[in-house]
């Protein structure tokens, strides 16, 4: 379905998502036109989602970044339903992922400080309905974060 | 830091959904005029708020059918540089993110795969042999969502 072409584009296109379609076609050797039927087709194929800026949420005061893995209480109906219907609705969760593995759930929280941390812990996170376990990762620094697929 | 009043909020949930949106449409959108919103995005950008960009592209239509978390405890600490562990780590092209954190394990890596004999390869042959690698726990990706955050 793609070619060789397709996958340049998109490995230069990853690298660098703020690339005008001029500029990628300049990377990749074609000309503008052939780039952006490429781009089209891309797209079309939902093969490019689109693109989304990325906040830094230090620069806004959120310093601390924590991961909650969270194993629910599975003889409970729809535990998995009605947990993420309520953190969707916690404003500090940016993150909710689902696994196959030793735990059920992971959610990504943000907090001021360590006080603030507290507060979510207790008041938003601790009353989710189902939850069986909970164990947390503190978030120390990011070493790679680009999130490239290896094309 | 810098603080954001209700517009810059409403301006950054555009962005993260899509990056790709002109000054003049988003300004329509916020009753703002163009040169009004550029400025307003190069203060976020300037600030370091936005820190750049992501492409969204559907991993699974380029044959990457898995994402697997990994939990990745070092075997002797203080014998090995860290440094060491994150450049190796990091230079591995299947591994998507790599974050230090605290707590169960000393890192956590997101890492792509073909399907699960692919990644039992990653993990052999790429990761059980990195410098200083102890105890792995891998948790299987099945649905991820991202959320705007406190905007």
């Amino acid at each position: 379905m793609l070619d060789d072409l397709d996958r340049r584009i998109l490995r230069y296109w990853q690298a660098e998502p703020s690339l005008a379609p001029g500029e990628l076609a300049e990377r990749c050797n074609i000309t503008a036109g052939k780039a952006a039927r490429r781009i089209a087709r891309l797209q079309d194929l939902g093969i490019v989602q689109g693109s989304g800026v990325v906040i830094d949420w230090a620069a806004l005061g959120y310093a601390l970044e924590v991961s909650l893995r969270v194993t629910l209480d599975k003889t409970q109906a729809n535990a998995f339903d009605t947990f993420m219907a309520e953190a969707r609705l916690v404003p500090e969760v940016i993150e909710i992922q689902t696994f196959l593995g030793r735990v059920d759930l992971r959610l990504s929280i943000i907090a001021r400080d360590m006080g603030h941390y507290q507060q979510i812990y207790r008041s938003r996170i601790l009353t989710l309905p189902h939850i069986a376990e909970i164990e947390a990762l503190m978030h120390v620094a990011r070493i790679k974060t680009q999130e490239g697929l290896p094309l | 830091m810098i603080a954001l009043d209700d517009i810059d909020r409403a301006l950054l949930r555009a962005l993260v959904r899509d990056a790709a949106q002109s000054a003049s449409a988003l300004g329509r959108d916020l009753g703002l005029s163009q040169p009004a919103t550029w400025r307003r995005i190069k203060r976020l950008e300037a600030g370091g708020v936005i820190t750049g960009r992501r492409l969204r592209l559907n991993a699974e239509a380029l044959g990457f059918g898995v994402t697997v978390f990994l939990g990745i405890k070092l075997a002797t600490r203080g014998r090995v540089s860290l440094e060491d562990f994150e450049r190796a780590v990091s230079a591995i092209p299947e591994v998507q993110t790599v974050e230090h954190v605290l707590g169960l394990f000393d890192y956590r890596l997101r890492v792509v795969a073909r399907d699960l004999p692919d990644f039992e390869r990653v993990l052999r042959r790429r990761i059980m042999t990195l410098p200083g690698a102890g105890e792995v726990e891998a948790n299987v990706l099945l649905s991820e969502e991202r959320l705007p955050g406190p905007l």
